[in-house]
C-alpha cells in the first residue's frame, strides 16, 4: 500500500510546493537564448533543473524561517524574492545560528566595555578579574 | 563546577583576552598606507539616523543609502531587514535590501585598508561588529564615516551616537570578530574604489535581478570603464540594451566585443539572438554557427540558439 501511495503523495506535494514557490522566485524576466553575465563570469552553465529545485527548497525554508522570527507572510515573501539563489542557500536552515546585528548599547554597558578593554590594556584597574596583557 | 571545569573556563577567558591583544591590520595600515591617502577624512554629509531599540541594521542601511543618493528612512527598511524575534538583521538581507532600493551592494574584502580607501573616496562603509566577545556576542551594525591616521582613530555613526570615535585597534577588535564584514551601497554608475572586477560583476548581476535595465546598464557601463578589457562587463551592457528593446545598440555592443574578443561565445550567441529578434535570420544563423564552432562550456546554449533560429527561419 505504502509503496503505491507514496509516489502519488510525493507528486502532489511537490506540485503544490512548486506552484506556491514559483511566486517567490526573483522577478527575473526570462530572455530565452541570451547568455547572462553570471554565466560568463563562472564560464559554466550549471544543471538548471537541479539548481531550480534546490533554490525552491531553500526559498521555502527561508520563507518559513523569516515568519518564525516574527516577519509577516507578505513581507517574508517579498524578502525571499529579493535574494539570489546563493544568498537563499547561505541562510536556509540556519537563521538561528547567524549573527543578527541589533545590539543597542546602554551608556552603562559602553562604559563597562571601555573600562574592561582599558583594564586589559593596562591603562586602568577597575575590575578585580582583569589582568593587564603586558604583564 | 568541577576544578577542571573552572580551569577550562579561566583558560578560555584568558585565551580570548590574548586574542584581543593584537590588531594586525591597524598596525599594517598605520605603517604602510600609500602617501596618496588622506591622513584625515570625515564624511560630514552622511546623515545620522539614531537607532531605535534593536534597529541598527535599518538605521545603518538608511545612512548608507542616503549617501548613495537614495532617500529612505530606517522605518521604511524595518520590514525589509529586521527580524523581530532575533532583535536584529542578517548580513544577507542588508545586501538584498540595498538592491531593492536601487543601489548596488558590494561586500568589501576583509581589509581595514579597503574600508579606509572607501571612506577616503567618499563612500561610507557599513560594518558588522561584535562589541563583546566571541563567547558572548553582541552583534551591531554601524557606519564608518571617517578616520584619522595620525591619531589612529575611526569615526562611526553608531547606535545613538552621531559621532563615535574609536581607537583604530579597538575598532579592529570588534570588527575582526565578525570576520571583518563590511559593505558599501553605491548608485548604479559608481564603482567602489576597492572593487575587484569579478566580485563587483557578481554584485551587479544580482542587482540585475530586480532592477530596471536602465540602471543595470549604467552599472555595467561603469564596470566596463573601470575594467575596459573585461568581456563580462561589456556583455552586461549589451544585455541591458537588449532588455530595453534597444536592439540597435545591443547589436553594436555585441559586434564590438566580438571583434575585440573573437573567442567570446557569449558575444556571438547574444548577437545571434539580437539579429534573430530583428528577423534577420540569415545573418543570425551565420553568427550562431560561429558561436557553436567555438565550443567550450557554454556550447550547448549556443546550440540551442542555433536550433531556435533554424526553426524560425524555416517554419
Amino acid at each position: 500500500m505504502m509503496t503505491q501511495q507514496k509516489p502519488t503523495f510525493m507528486r502532489w506535494t511537490s506540485r503544490v510546493v512548486m506552484v506556491s514557490l514559483m511566486t517567490m522566485m526573483p522577478l527575473q524576466t526570462s530572455f530565452a537564448g541570451m547568455i547572462e553575465v553570471r554565466q560568463v563570469i563562472s564560464n559554466q552553465v550549471a544543471d538548471q533543473d537541479r539548481i531550480k529545485i534546490g533554490a525552491l527548497i531553500d526559498r521555502e525554508d527561508v520563507l518559513r524561517g523569516l515568519q518564525d522570527h516574527g516577519v509577516t507572510y507578505a513581507d517574508a515573501k517579498a524578502r525571499v524574492s529579493a535574494l539570489t539563489n546563493e544568498e537563499a542557500h547561505q541562510i536556509a536552515g540556519r537563521l538561528d545560528q547567524l549573527p543578527a546585528g541589533g545590539e543597542v548599547l546602554g551608556v552603562l554597558l559602553t562604559i563597562f566595555i571601555v573600562l574592561l578593554v582599558t583594564d586589559i590594556l593596562g591603562f586602568t584597574k577597575v575590575f578585580p578579574f582583569t589582568r593587564p596583557i603586558n604583564r | 563546577m568541577s576544578i577542571s571545569g573552572t580551569h577550562f573556563a579561566v583558560g578560555v577567558f584568558l585565551l580570548s583576552l590574548s586574542a584581543c591583544a593584537s590588531a594586525p591590520q591597524t598596525r599594517q595600515a598605520l605603517k604602510s598606507l600609500p602617501e596618496s591617502l588622506s591622513r584625515q577624512v570625515e564624511l560630514k554629509r552622511v546623515p545620522f539616523f539614531s537607532q531605535e531599540a534593536f534597529q541598527c541594521g535599518p538605521s545603518s542601511l538608511a545612512m548608507s543609502l542616503h549617501a548613495a543618493g537614495i532617500a529612505v528612512t530606517p522605518d521604511m527598511l524595518g520590514s525589509e531587514v529586521y527580524l523581530p524575534e532575533m532583535r536584529g538583521s542578517l548580513q544577507v538581507e542588508m545586501i538584498s535590501a540595498t538592491r531593492r532600493h536601487g543601489a548596488v551592494a558590494y561586500r568589501l574584502a576583509p581589509e581595514l585598508k579597503d574600508v579606509l580607501h572607501e571612506v577616503a573616496t567618499g563612500t561610507p562603509v557599513v560594518v558588522l561588529q561584535n562589541l563583546a566577545f566571541n563567547w558572548y556576542p553582541m552583534w551591531h551594525y554601524a557606519v564608518v564615516v571617517g578616520y584619522d591616521l595620525d591619531r589612529a582613530e575611526i569615526i562611526l555613526r553608531s547606535g545613538r551616537e552621531e559621532r563615535q570615535v574609536l581607537s583604530m585597534s579597538t575598532f579592529e577588535h570588534t570588527w575582526a570578530r565578525s570576520n571583518r564584514w563590511a559593505m558599501v551601497a553605491v548608485a548604479p554608475g559608481v564603482v567602489p574604489e576597492t572593487a575587484e572586477s569579478t566580485a563587483f560583476l557578481e554584485a551587479v548581476s544580482a542587482f540585475e535581478m530586480t532592477n530596471n535595465p536602465v540602471a543595470v546598464r549604467a552599472a555595467y557601463a561603469a564596470a566596463s570603464r573601470r575594467w575596459p578589457d573585461n568581456v563580462a562587463a561589456q556583455i552586461g551592457v549589451g544585455n541591458a540594451a537588449y532588455r530595453s528593446h534597444d536592439l540597435v545598440t545591443a547589436e553594436t555592443v555585441f559586434r564590438r566585443i566580438s571583434n575585440e574578443h573573437p573567442e567570446s561565445v557569449a558575444a556571438l550567441n547574444n548577437l545571434a539572438n539580437t539579429l534573430s529578434d530583428q528577423k534577420r535570420y540569415k545573418e543570425a544563423e551565420e553568427v550562431a554557427h560561429r558561436a557553436v564552432g567555438l565550443g567550450g562550456p557554454l556550447l550547448h546554449l549556443a546550440q540551442d540558439t542555433l536550433l531556435d533560429i533554424e526553426k524560425k527561419r524555416k517554419p
